[in-house]
């Protein structure tokens, strides 16, 4: 391949104003990620993003489970993009990787078969009256956290290393199948090489693990995990990644997908227990962050503030190593400071009970 | 012959999605469906292809149709350009649109998916919320989960606190207009008659079933 290919991978992404698309997974696993990536944006990088309260779900999960109709979903996300233009702005933030996939999808489909896009503008219209342009940029939140990880570090409090040796943390890097395997020039460094998290590892002092099965699905699935009967395939997939990764003793894993960030820190404590399998070096899981958690943390932010008590695999062992200084007793703390109890420990967790585990080597 | 071909060229996903395949086999060679089920997206390709009325029929009527995970990664590795993942999901629309969907057991998963997630979407516009994905029902996600799920209303409001009420922020009560725009772009685009169909596949079914 010549190198000069690699300019079909360079991406534009928008400097500032941004309207914010929040994510129906993320939400759900990860709300202190969506509050933490506007924490950075707003107090560390000063950048105007807009949060609006009338934005829903662009029916991704629905649209992929093939239960939603494309002229549906077109409509929809065009919803979206009238809201932003309403609210004056023109680039878009888009949280969730299978949303993200979605629009770039939708706007490729509008630009090949213009019937499409003349149908939505019509459906949307009869449906709410809006009108809308379509955006000058579309970027995944994780493209704004690469996009400014200079600046990011500039403000760091520590580095992705190993306080007590100065040795580069081990990162195992997973980036969201429909972030550029749909349309790769959409995605930092392609489907094939992506960069956008490990451009973060790197520019933050850690290294980026290569294992065979970098590149495998997280085995969401859809439909294949989100009926109770199919669930099969999903912990195979994951399982195939963890057993990939494992002999390179990853210090933690970071994904730029809802759904994966969630899938293999669950799946970890699954298969612990169908199989008395675990995958971390120290005998317990490997932690699984999202990368405003790895940003925040770099940051200084507290880990409980980010929401890192969600987390099933603990992440203490990882915070130790890093050198974080941190409140056991206010991890299970909840509203206005209140304990509101803890869960019951697990294999995966690092101070749970007395079961022999398999580890793998 | 090529009726059920022509019905699947209304679909910008077919028409986007086969080009001309070599069977050469590289989107099985990725496809995580095909390491887990006996499942081979390279045949579907064919199949359609053909344009072989009998053979598309079977797919349509089959649990096979239903194993892809939209993963899409056999997308960028085609040789050929072509999308196993968008014939898919033209072949899955179809086979809901003509009720072959419910004569096979995956498809008929269809129902459970259009009740829990379409209906939330309808109602909420959220694909999920915390207490859809009810522990009893998840055991996988462990124990982290249901604590948070139990405590939901003191752990979300530490990073959203208007969560199930008005305002911004994550899992935000969406507002009523909002909602009945939802709805009523359901309505304009065949979204609602989609599901009515999805309904009435498997009424038809089991009505024949008991017949």
């Amino acid at each position: 391949m010549k190198r000069s290919s690699w300019r079909e991978y360079e991406k534009e992404i928008a400097h500032d104003h941004y309207y914010y698309a929040r994510s129906c997974i993320r939400q759900n696993f990860f709300p202190g990620s969506e509050t933490t990536f506007l924490r950075i944006m707003r107090d560390v990088l000063g950048k105007d993003i807009y949060d609006d309260p009338r934005h829903t779900s662009c029916t991704g999960i629905g649209y992929h489970t093939d239960i939603v109709p494309l002229d549906t979903t077109m409509a929809v996300v065009a919803r979206q993009f009238a809201l932003m233009t309403e609210a004056g702005y023109e680039n878009m933030a888009v949280s969730c990787i299978t949303s993200f996939g979605l629009y770039t999808e939708i706007l490729e489909t509008w630009h090949e078969f213009p019937e499409t896009e003349a149908r939505a503008r019509e459906n949307l219209r009869q449906a709410t009256g809006r009108e809308f342009r379509i955006p000058k940029n579309i970027a995944h939140t994780s493209d704004l956290i690469f996009h400014n990880r200079e600046e990011i570090e500039r403000q760091a409090v520590r580095r992705l290393v190993d306080a007590a040796t100065g040795e580069p943390l081990k990162v195992v890097e997973h980036i969201g199948c429909h972030y550029a395997k749909i349309f790769p020039k959409s995605g930092i460094g392609g489907s094939e090489f992506p960069y956008v998290l490990a451009g973060m590892v790197e520019q933050w002092g850690g290294t980026v693990v290569d294992y065979p099965e970098r590149r495998h699905c997280c085995g969401f699935g859809f439909r294949n995990y989100l009926v109770q009967a199919n669930r099969g395939f999903s912990i195979a997939n994951s399982r195939k990644k963890l057993e990939s990764m494992a002999p390179y003793k990853p210090d933690m894993m970071v994904a730029n997908c809802p759904g994966c960030a969630m899938f293999l820190d669950k799946w970890q404590y699954a298969l612990a227990e169908m199989e008395n399998t675990t995958y971390g070096a120290d005998g317990r899981g490997i932690p699984v962050l999202t990368y405003e958690e790895m940003a925040g943390l770099v940051l200084g932010y507290d880990p409980w503030e980010m929401g890192m008590q969600m987390h099933q695999v603990d992440v203490e062992p990882l915070l130790d190593k890093l050198g974080v200084k941190y409140d056991s007793a206010a991890k299970f703390l909840g509203r206005g400071g209140k304990y509101i109890g803890a869960p019951k420990p697990v294999a995966v967790n690092s101070f749970s009970g007395d079961r022999l585990y398999r580890i793998k080597q | 012959m090529g009726k059920y071909f022509d019905l699947l060229m209304k679909d910008v996903r077919l028409r986007e999605g086969l080009k001309a395949c070599m069977n050469c086999g590289v989107c099985t060679g990725v496809c995580p469906s095909a390491e887990f089920y006996d499942y081979d997206p390279r045949q579907i390709v064919n199949i359609v292809q053909s344009r072989n009325d009998e053979q598309i029929e079977r797919l349509l009527r089959s649990d096979t149709l239903w194993h892809c995970g939209e993963c899409m990664s056999c997308r960028p590795r085609c040789p050929r350009g072509n999308t196993p993942g968008y014939i898919i999901q033209a072949l899955r629309t179809l086979s809901q649109q003509l009720g072959f969907f419910a004569e096979s057991e995956k498809g008929r998963q269809q129902l459970l998916l259009k009740r829990v997630i379409g209906q939330h979407i309808l109602d909420k516009g959220y694909c999920i919320t915390p207490r859809l994905v009810a522990p009893e029902g998840h055991p996988e996600q462990g124990p982290v989960w249901e604590w948070a799920v139990t405590n939901d209303v003191n752990l979300y409001t530490r990073f959203s606190p208007n969560y199930r009420q008005a305002g911004e922020g994550a899992l935000r009560d969406i507002d009523r207009e909002s909602i009945a725009e939802i709805n009523r772009i359901f309505e304009v685009t065949g979204g609602k008659e989609f599901f009515e169909t999805i309904e009435k596949g498997c009424a038809d079914y089991e009505a024949k079933q008991l017949a």
